[in-house]
């Protein structure tokens, strides 16, 4: 196969009328690349402060069929997890990632409610996960794949539940980027290394208008997503 | 796939005739993609501006894509993935199928990729015992229908429901003949349940990718539906199919990119799912593909850049050229006759295939410019269109009748005087004849046109001549 690699390279030096690039400019390419300049930003989400940050994802969530329940402590969890269980007909019984976060939740104030930590199985009806960080530029939850979040949980099951706490909420894509890059900054390594298997920028429940253009929800994805808006910055 | 352009006059025929298709066309028309594009671009009034910015990121990355391939390439194994490249169709089928079999693969199934569809992909595995099946609802629709793509990104727009329902009848027969599928819930519902097995089967899962990053080594695929990423967190193992100008340097360019790409294409503020991959999984995690591989197709590509058409591979595959092209809506996206219809499909499908396979092709256009207005990355669709048609008439591709006709338009138009002459004649003789009624119900050498419409009738002077009165009359005063 190197043979086909050299001859693609060989063919796209020769349409651009050049050899190998000069040392000058590959080092400015690789400075371009690691300054992570952004481009331009919308003003939408960039110019708001924080609680209007938040009130942007709740509408931009909302706007595209996603439901949002607004919590004030994690202490509320179970009980709005038991009552949006209830109000949708079914079951009291969830997948949970096996995040620390999570756990940190007062679950025994809501001892029916039957709770399996892993990954998603087929049966699976109802997951809840947590989240990397929530973007207000269009109401889009951003999902991180590692040992104690399995992707399958954002997609596997007909209802997704996700757990928000209000902090995580940052303006745009790159904020949330960012985020990740900071992450890698932290564990001393280079961010490359660390960035997760999957990132999910996930903005309302699975659709598709595949058949006359008309809008359909849940196609293979959930069917539903529930996000609850934790204030105090817990889990 | 085996390119039917050649017949683009009579498929064009036959899609003005079909309708089913032609209602499905006036649905995207009138309650479509181009409304809903109209009412998201108007609330973020960054659009226009991001359309340049847009521009510049693939034309920065186009004139040193050699870099940014090599080092996407060494990102990737640094994360733990393979890079495969593919000179031509069967090269890339030919790694898809070793992996496949390395893999032990029995069943496979696949997200919408249009470079699966350029190399054949689906007729190829099932020649070699592979069946592969597609999950994205309208690529799971056309392959029961053993159709092609009509559209980008919404393969069965061709179809109304009633023949997607007969589809799902005639495959699905455990099912119940009687059950109601006349409303599109019912349709999606049956194939999640029917597709829910298949995802959970599959040994290897087939993706396209919207964009690859040089900086992480990652793919990014963009769905509405979710399918994508069953078909790649679910099997043992992840292939990526994708072609080269599909590479920007950093997730800040992609960002910027796909804040014009669901706008452009659906009209939504954003997919439902943006899904960045970066190899396998990493130690611990609890799923996600162990093996993941990137086949890079370049099929015609790197031969573009520098060239004519090098704009061309800008594209980002939203389809607003086809949603807002007047010929597209009338005839369809079969009638261009290969894997990329509408405008971009005519200025794309000679640079793949040869404009000999596709010569048709550039004239399928008004050239009323519309694809350009729309396009995010400022494709110049008709130029390159008018590119295509002057290579065309160089290599006497046209019909002779037409190659006759242009050569005695030419010499008149290179005769100035003649041809003021000859324009004053004509249009004072139509005038005349066409007279009260003011239009013509046919024409000589014109049925063409008068076998579907009037012509209307000149006012009974040229321009030429008008001009040419009003300027002496504007000189003596």
């Amino acid at each position: 196969m190197t043979a086909a690699r050299d001859a693609i390279l060989a063919a796209i030096r020769r349409s651009l009328n050049r050899g190998p690039l000069d040392p000058a400019t590959a080092a400015a390419l690789r400075a371009r690349v690691a300054a992570h300049r952004r481009n331009l930003i919308p003003m939408r989400a960039a110019a708001l402060d924080h609680p209007a940050r938040v009130n942007l994802f709740v509408a931009m969530a909302e706007a595209v069929q996603a439901t949002v329940a607004r919590l004030s402590s994690i202490d509320a969890v179970p009980e709005a997890v038991a009552a949006y269980l209830a109000a949708e007909n079914l079951p009291a019984e969830l997948v949970m990632a096996p995040d620390p976060g999570l756990d940190q939740i007062p679950w025994e104030m809501r001892p029916l409610l039957r709770i399996r930590r892993g990954r998603a199985e087929a049966a699976d009806a109802v997951s809840l996960t947590p989240c990397f960080a929530a973007i207000a530029e269009t109401g889009t939850l951003m999902l991180a794949s590692g040992a104690a979040t399995p992707t399958s949980l954002n997609f596997l099951p007909d209802t997704h539940i996700v757990l928000v706490p209000a902090d995580r909420v940052v303006g745009t894509y790159e904020d949330g980027w960012d985020r990740l890059r900071d992450l890698a900054g932290e564990c001393g390594e280079v961010g490359r290394q660390l960035l997760p298997r999957t990132v999910n920028f996930i903005t309302g429940p699975s659709r598709t208008g595949d058949i006359e253009q008309r809008i359909v929800l849940g196609a293979h994805g959930p069917r539903r997503l529930h996000i609850l808006v934790v204030e105090d910055g817990g889990a | 796939m085996e390119a039917k352009s050649r017949d683009f006059s009579a498929s064009a025929r036959a899609g003005l005739a079909n309708d089913n298709l032609q209602q499905a066309l006036d649905i995207m028309t009138q309650r479509g993609f181009p409304s809903r594009r109209l009412e998201v671009v108007a609330r973020l009034p960054e659009f226009e501006a991001l359309r340049e910015v847009g521009r510049e990121i693939k034309d920065h990355t186009l004139a040193h894509l050699d870099f940014y391939l090599e080092l996407y390439e060494h990102n990737v194994v640094a994360s733990g993935g393979e890079v495969h490249w593919a000179r031509t169709p069967e090269e890339a089928c030919e790694i898809v199928l070793t992996v496949c079999r390395t893999a032990g693969a029995r069943s496979v199934t696949k997200g919408k990729s249009m470079i699966a569809e350029e190399i054949g992909l689906n007729d190829f595995l099932e020649k070699s015992g592979i069946t592969p099946v597609e999950t994205d609802l309208g690529e799971y629709i056309i392959q029961l229908r053993h159709e092609p793509p009509s559209h980008l990104i919404a393969p069965a727009m061709h179809l109304v429901k009633e023949q997607v329902a007969d589809a799902f009848r005639s495959a699905h027969r455990t099912l119940d003949p009687n059950r109601p599928l006349a409303e599109p819930q019912a349709l999606c519902d049956e194939a999640r349940a029917i597709l829910r097995p298949q995802f959970l089967a599959a040994d290897v899962g087939i993706t396209g990718a919207n964009f690859l990053i040089a900086e992480t080594g990652s793919s990014i695929i963009v769905t509405n539906e979710g399918n994508g990423d069953l078909t790649q967190i679910l099997p043992r193992v992840h292939i990526v199919l994708a072609s080269l100008e599909k590479l920007v340097p950093t997730f800040e360019d992609a960002a910027t990119l796909l804040r014009l790409l669901a706008r452009s294409a659906t009209g939504q503020e954003f997919s439902s799912y943006t899904t960045v991959s970066t190899g396998p999984r990493r130690p611990g995690d609890l799923d996600g593909p162990e093996a993941y591989h990137v086949i890079l197709l370049d099929n015609g590509r790197a031969a573009m850049l520098g060239g004519e058409f090098h704009d061309m591979l800008r594209c980002i595959r939203c389809g607003a050229c086809m949603n807002h092209c007047p010929v597209y809506a009338a005839v369809g996206g079969h009638a261009y006759g290969w894997v990329y219809p509408g405008p971009m499909g005519a200025v794309l499908t000679p640079s793949l295939i040869g404009i000999e396979e596709a010569a048709p092709l550039p004239n399928a256009s008004t050239l009323c410019g519309r694809c350009e207005s729309v396009c995010p990355v400022k494709i110049p669709l008709p130029k390159m269109l008018r590119h295509w048609r002057e290579r065309e008439f160089a290599k006497k591709l046209a019909p002779r009748i037409w190659r006759s006709g242009l050569s005695v338009w030419a010499w008149v138009a290179l005769r100035p005087a003649l041809y003021h002459m000859l324009t004053e004649v004509a249009s004072r003789t139509l005038g005349w004849v066409g007279g009260r009624r003011g239009r013509f119900r046919n024409l000589p050498f014109a049925a063409g046109w008068t076998g579907v419409r009037d012509m209307p009738a000149p006012e009974g002077r040229s321009f030429h001549s008008l001009w040419a009165e009003r300027s002496k009359a504007a000189g003596r005063r």
